[in-house]
């Protein structure tokens, strides 16, 4: 199969891999697929308290070179977003954006699941606290 | 015979040996005759052209039956493996169904044997998938099981072309003999890695093909025996009668001088040759589980082709491996380097659990290959292991003591 240049550059210069302490009340942790289907994306988000601004944003993904480029890109998108504006990201925006073709769309709403994932576990920490 | 290692190696690496390998220049030398000016069709009787070609055909009968301990009459030419294990089965189902209408195979045969079979299932055929164990290799007990009264053929692979797990084929074509049942071998895989005896091995019908053993595609043969037991075919294609009646067609003659001209160089040289890819699949897989944790060999490590290592790299998907290795020519057991999107059938009939599949390597070394490639192919496996570690968050979990299998994943259940 080839790869865009996108994919294969994602691939290769990972953005913002990593962890964040998931334990903190600031951070959003979502874990989504599961490794009997080839797929495990993990992405963490930093929100100021005040500004609802995602700071900062962490992935790692167990998945083909598709899997990885979506969540990179998904980081990197989500950061300098607000919460509501993050939640606006559409997976047919990542498959324009990296040309994923048909077979690898399910990379995409993955990483799109991960994104809501993340913001729920945030919002729910901010619920708990209230 | 093999290149030199001098620590320089020539890229991308070829080491996908089990889906073909690079012709050897001796066999093209001795084919190219047979494109141009000895031409003649080896049907034609009554002229030097035809009697040439003939001559050249019966010359590589005489190359592949030596190599797999018969006559030369019990040779028939097909287009490759695929039409022979059509040829076997089908021919032995129509052939022999007024005895019975019962097959037995196994679990991780290739596709050739396992759509021929459920074809037959759908013309009133009853067929027996027997499971593998944990090696890869069929329990003989469940064998002698499923043999009733209404069993004709047995048809079981001598190696997998995926994990290079031989089965015990003369035990297996021994308990065939015993019981009056029909067996038939695919022997792609084993043919010129090691030794396969017809005689010895109990076997009444073997599929061969070129390509796998350094010599052309689109060439293959069946070995069907003529006594003890005799077995007959109804033939799959009708025409002028060619190859005893049971295959049709005129032969593809530069193709068998090529299939037979790389028997003859398998016949001389497997016994060194096996040695030299053993030594070379060990220091591979050597260097691979001396530089990471968390590695499975897949399929049994006793009963196992010389050129073969399937391995699991857990935590790691096997497209993003490939992806990070693109120098290298091997395969994946992984559901995204599948047509199908479906992890191997092979990996998982070994039972290992599909996250294992979607993380395995199999690399199929061959004759052209190098000490100094398999060092390269060995760093630069373990250098992309570890970056896509460093990704996983599989990795992370287990490190942080988390068993995976414990966790309930979100997606589990909806792929």
């Amino acid at each position: 199969m080839a790869y865009s240049d996108k994919v294969l550059d994602h691939y290769t210069n990972p953005r913002n891999v990593g962890s964040l302490d998931k334990a903190s009340a600031e951070v959003g942790t979502g874990l989504v697929g599961a490794p009997e289907c080839g797929d495990v994306m993990k992405l963490q988000i930093k929100v100021n308290p005040e500004t609802k601004i995602i700071e900062d944003a962490k992935f790692k993904t167990f998945g083909c070179g598709s899997a990885i480029a979506s969540s990179s890109l998904a980081t990197e998108w989500v950061k300098g977003k607000t919460v509501d504006e993050a939640l606006e990201i559409k997976n047919t925006d990542i498959v324009k954006e990296l040309s994923l073709p048909p077979v690898k769309i399910h990379c995409s709403v993955l990483a799109e699941d991960a994104i809501r994932a993340a913001i729920g576990d945030w919002k729910k920490k901010q619920q708990d606290e209230a | 015979m093999a290149n030199e290692s001098n620590g320089a190696v020539k890229l991308p690496i070829y080491m996908d040996n089990h889906a073909t390998t690079q012709m050897d220049p001796r066999v093209l030398e001795a084919m190219l005759p047979y494109f141009s000016e000895t031409f003649g069709n080896a049907a034609s009787r009554n002229h030097e052209f035809g009697w040439a070609a003939e001559q050249a055909v019966e010359q590589a009968r005489e190359q592949i039956a030596k190599l797999i301990g018969t006559t030369s009459k019990e040779i028939i030419f097909t287009s490759g493996a695929t039409e022979s294990d059509n040829l076997a089965i089908k021919g032995v189902a129509e052939m022999y169904r007024e005895k019975g209408n019962h097959i037995i195979t196994q679990a991780t045969e290739h596709k050739a044997v396992l759509d021929t079979c459920k074809r037959l299932e759908k013309h009133g055929f009853r067929v027996t998938y027997l499971p593998v164990q944990k090696d890869g290799r069929i329990d003989l007990d469940d064998l002698k099981r499923a043999i009733d009264d209404k069993t004709i053929l047995v048809t079981i692979m001598a190696a997998n072309n995926e994990i290079g797990a031989l089965q015990p084929i003369r035990e297996i074509g021994q308990i065939c003999h015993e019981k009056g049942v029909i067996f038939h071998s695919d022997a792609v895989q084993a043919i010129g890695k090691v030794p396969f005896n017809v005689i010895q091995d109990n076997v009444d019908l073997a599929s061969i093909t070129g390509h796998k053993i350094y010599g052309p595609k689109g060439c293959g043969a069946l070995y069907v025996r003529r006594k003890s037991p005799r077995v007959q075919l109804v033939a799959q294609i009708d025409g002028g009668g060619h190859e005893r009646g049971m295959r049709s067609g005129t032969l593809n003659v530069p193709g068998i001088v090529g299939l037979g001209k790389a028997c003859e160089i398998a016949m001389n040289e497997m016994a060194e040759e096996s040695k030299y890819l053993s030594g070379l699949r060990d220091s591979l897989r050597d260097q691979i589980m001396s530089n990471l944790d968390e590695v499975y060999i897949n399929g049994s490590v006793e009963h196992r082709l010389p050129n073969n290592l399937n391995i699991s790299f857990a935590f790691v998907e096997g497209e993003s491996l490939l992806m990070g290795i693109n120098d290298i020519a091997v395969s994946s057991g992984s559901a995204c380097t599948s047509a199908t999107l479906e992890p191997s059938y092979v990996l998982k009939a070994l039972g290992a659990g599909d996250d294992l599949a979607h993380s395995s390597i199999r690399f199929g070394l061959g004759r052209f290959n190098t000490q100094a490639e398999v060092d390269y192919v060995a760093k630069k496996v373990v250098d992309t292991v570890k970056r896509l570690r460093e990704l996983s968050p599989l990795y992370e979990m287990h490190k942080e003591g988390i068993d995976i299998t414990k966790v309930q994943w979100a997606a589990e259940g909806q792929h």
